[in-house]
């Protein structure tokens, strides 16, 4: 049991460290901005899981595949599959009710935390 | 975070190219593996967490998880940790989901002057609008392929 939960954490650990490693390379090497990594991240994660390989990454992996930004996509893309089973409304709201947390968590704790808090400056 | 010409941002950057030592580009990539991995991990214990105790499974667990990492990525902006984090940690701190709570309340702060509507709740979504826009649309596109799909086949 132990042993199979140090194994999971090392899986998190590698498949996590290795979606960071690739976004690293593209900073380092060509001059895609930030921003953009992360929506060129989020649309690879949602067309991975359209082709259904992003759902063998979260079973190996975990909240290392789920996590990074491309699992937000995964989500999206997991939600719009499963609701287009059951009817055209349900494909075309499923993406946004799998994600509504995340981006009502994003959207409420983003807003109270710079209500609360003051910018530290970046000039130090 | 912008500058306002493009081609002094270029030339700086060939600037930075020429003065930057290669190695510490390798180092970067380091960095960005273990803060990342250690970011993800942190989520993977609370999945185990969520998952043993209150028995949540499949796209409800992550999207807690993501609810939780979130809030952490949040509160670790406002204090001014997060931005330290990016600094050391480049990709490993942008691409975990803390990094796009990183990117809607960093402007959102720095914003705060301009006012509570045009500056706080308008900037939140300079980074993190094209995600909301692009997550979106690609999932409704990827629903109607798919309600389509099951219907024919």
């Amino acid at each position: 049991m132990l042993i199979e939960t140090l194994f999971m954490f090392l899986k998190v650990f590698v498949v996590g460290g290795a979606i960071c490693v690739i976004a690293q390379i593209l900073i380092n090497y060509t001059k895609i901005t930030a921003g953009k990594i992360l929506v060129y991240f989020l649309l690879a994660g949602a067309l991975l899981q359209a082709v259904g390989v992003y759902q063998y990454i979260v079973d190996f992996a975990g909240a290392g595949a789920t996590v990074p930004i491309s699992g937000f996509g995964y989500l999206l893309a997991d939600g719009a599959i499963k609701g287009a089973k059951n009817s055209l409304f349900e494909a075309i709201t499923g993406g946004i009710t799998s994600a509504g947390m995340g981006i009502t968590a994003a959207i409420i704790f983003g807003y109270v935390f710079s209500l609360v808090f003051k910018s530290k400056s970046k000039r130090n | 975070m912008k500058t306002s010409k493009e081609f002094t941002n270029e030339n700086y950057l060939d600037y930075v190219k020429h003065i930057a030592p290669k190695t510490k580009q390798k180092r970067t990539i380091f960095h960005a593996f273990w803060v990342g991995g250690l970011i993800c991990s942190i989520g993977q214990g609370f999945r185990m967490a969520l998952e043993s105790v209150f028995n949540l499974k499949g796209d409800e667990l992550s999207a807690y998880v993501s609810m939780i990492m979130i809030f952490l990525g949040a509160f670790l902006t406002g204090l001014g940790v997060y931005d330290r984090i990016g600094k050391y940690a480049g990709g490993g701190s942008i691409v975990p989901i803390t990094g796009f709570a990183n990117s809607v309340v960093s402007p959102a702060m720095e914003f705060k002057t301009e006012g509570y509507v045009y500056g706080t709740a308008a900037k939140m979504f300079v980074v993190a609008g094209p995600i909301i826009v692009f997550g979106i649309a690609s999932s409704v596109l990827i629903g109607l392929i798919y309600f389509v799909g099951y219907r024919i086949f």
